[in-house]
């Protein structure tokens, strides 16, 4: 037998996807594509593309996979416009997983919770937070609506494949510090463009307990440093999750120890402390403790990066009993139906009320400023969101805020930016 | 493929939600989009850019989310090349898939200041800046790449050479 050279998990995935024994960085292929992902923004684009295409079916009506999340409950005519596109084009196709909005969520949260996205899969996604499927160790990223069009039709598409940078994290996590605090750290220690067009490979003790919510957030802000994509070795954990909602066979791959990486980068986790990122980019970002008194008016517990069960549970955890800041707005946004349904048998929902939040149901809604807690001239938002761009949540003169659930259900106590052990003092 | 153009220039890390605010996403309309381009960042940019105007831009220009909707909207705002230090990976992507040419040149990206008269030829890489009457050098474009962009983008390149998708 020939040998073949050591891979990452990228390589193998991609190798295994382009029907190769091994693939380097650098090479082009063509890759089988598992699952292609639209929403309500970028889906009618590709829908579009689709059509002009002449094509009159789609590759696998179980792989193309349309969810309005961003702009849904329809924010307005236009919007409402969109998402009849979708569920237009899905009833045509029979498309199995067209999801209307009392079965729904964000994207990003819901295609792992049922089950679609999967161990050793190729994923796209007309979203740039694809990413985000790394965490089940998929190789998965985002692309433009066209691309997704060719998808649709193909079920393939070309890949420039990565390189890897490996980050390993070792050491114990500090209380309060969870998955948002080490990717918010790693970014501001590369930079927002630190992995450009390269797989980032989160790994090493820390990682290793990492739950399954950490390493999604982690994941998907793999494209806020410019990451192709963030991938972890999926281990018993994954299984755990994967096995009970899997909907069909999949394959675990791993590193080789000898594979090669473009950088690797060492971090003592123990040394990590609850981060927050300053306005404009992600990568301004800071331990909690080093930044001044910063007052803000609303804070956003959500996303497809924290709007999980555990980042609920977290936040309530530091809610309980406490009401937020009279001057200020809580906004909370369980990532999907299920995740609502989980926080309201647990009594979740009721801390979050009491503490005066208001809630909101799955969508994107504030994140990119789309509605459902847009900022006015002048605001400040904190918020569990992936991006701090100018005029992310609103107007051009606001500003975001990022940080982890328990740092924003702190904050919003205090009505400032602030460290949690100011508004409990047992970390978890 | 030669472009002669005037210079908007932009710095680093210019992210689609300035390309195109997040609010104007409730449609797909070129020129609707076209209308708030840059909006947030430069708001004198759509009243004044005319069509065959050059973007120049620093590092990872384009970053952020995967909306198409960002290199659409500059096209129709009559931006006919983007050169810039380097782009972040999906509008790379993008850009081309919509018939946006964009060049990579530090040097270029550097020098060239906003308001400069700037010749490019795809075809060679070669950019000229007019003004201060210096040469700079882009990796060239692929010819198969002209095409597409000569075509209009991915999608009218397939369309012409007669790919129609599956039946």
């Amino acid at each position: 037998m020939a040998t073949i050279h050591p891979m990452t998990i990228t390589e193998k995935i991609l190798a295994s996807h382009a029907k190769r024994k091994e693939v380097f960085p650098g090479d082009l292929i063509d890759a089988r594509i598992d699952l292609a992902l639209g929403n309500d923004i970028t889906a009618p684009l590709a829908i579009q593309a689709f059509e002009e295409m002449g094509a009159k079916k789609v590759f696998h009506r179980d792989r193309v996979v349309l969810v309005p999340d961003h702009f849904a409950p329809a924010k307005d005519i236009l919007s409402a416009e969109q998402c009849k596109v979708l569920r237009n084009f899905a009833r045509a196709h029979r498309l199995t997983h067209y999801f209307e909005i009392g079965e729904c969520g964000i994207e990003h949260a819901l295609l792992p919770e049922k089950g679609l996205v999967l161990p050793g899969d190729v994923v796209i996604g007309a979203d740039s937070h694809t990413c985000t499927y790394g965490a089940v160790g998929a190789f998965s990223t985002g692309v433009g609506s066209t691309d997704l069009a060719a998808v649709m039709v193909t079920g393939r598409l070309w890949f420039k494949v990565p390189e890897s940078i490996k980050f390993i994290f070792y050491g114990k996590l500090n209380p309060w510090v969870s998955g948002k605090d080490l990717i918010l750290f790693t970014i501001g220690q590369i930079g927002v463009d630190g992995a450009l067009y390269q797989a980032m490979e989160f790994t090493g003790e820390t990682i290793g307990k990492l739950p399954m919510e950490g390493r999604f957030t982690m994941a998907n802000m793999a494209i806020e440093a410019g990451g192709k994509s963030g991938i972890f070795d999926p281990d018993q954990m994954t299984l755990q999750y994967v096995k009970k909602r899997a909907t069909r066979p999949y394959k675990l791959y791993h590193s080789d120890p000898e594979a090669k990486y473009k950088e690797v980068y060492e971090y003592d986790a123990s040394k990590i402390h609850p981060q927050v990122s300053l306005p404009h980019l992600p990568s301004n970002s800071k331990d909690v403790k080093e930044i001044k008194k910063i007052g803000i008016d609303q804070v956003v517990i959500g996303s497809c990066t924290n709007g999980r069960l555990e980042d609920l549970r977290v936040a309530a955890k530091i809610l309980k009993g406490k009401k937020i800041a009279p001057s200020l707005r809580l906004i909370i946004i369980p990532a999907t139906q299920e995740v609502y349904r989980q926080a309201l048998k647990e009594g979740l929902l009721e801390i979050f009320l009491s503490a005066g939040a208001v809630i909101s149901p799955p969508t994107c809604g504030p994140c990119l400023g789309g509605y459902m807690g847009v900022l006015a001239e002048g605001e400040r938002s904190l918020a569990t969101t992936n991006r701090n761009f100018r005029g992310r949540m609103g107007h051009a003169q606001s500003e975001v805020y990022l940080a982890s659930p328990a740092v924003a259900a702190a904050s919003a106590v205090k009505g400032r930016i602030c460290h949690p052990d100011e508004v409990i003092r047992k970390g978890v | 493929m030669k472009l002669e153009g005037r210079v908007w220039k932009f710095g680093s890390d210019v992210d689609t939600d300035a390309i195109i605010p997040a609010r104007y996403l409730n449609q797909t309309d070129p020129a609707e989009l076209a209308k708030h381009a840059m909006e947030d960042e430069r708001p004198e940019f759509i009243r004044e850019v005319k069509k065959g105007d050059i973007l120049v831009a620093e590092k990872n220009f384009g970053c952020g989310s995967s909306r198409e909707h960002a290199p659409l909207a500059l096209k129709a705002a009559g931006i006919a090349c983007v050169i810039a230090a380097s782009f972040a990976r999906i509008f790379y992507r993008n850009g081309f898939n919509q018939g946006l040419p964009l060049l990579e040149s530090s040097e270029a990206s550097r020098e060239i200041q906003d308001g400069d008269l700037v010749q490019v030829d795809l075809t060679t890489g070669e950019i000229f800046d007019l003004k201060q009457q210096k040469k700079y050098f882009a990796k060239p474009v692929p010819p198969f790449m002209q095409e597409l962009i000569e075509d209009g983008g991915l999608i009218p390149h397939l369309r012409k050479r007669g790919l129609k998708g599956n039946k």
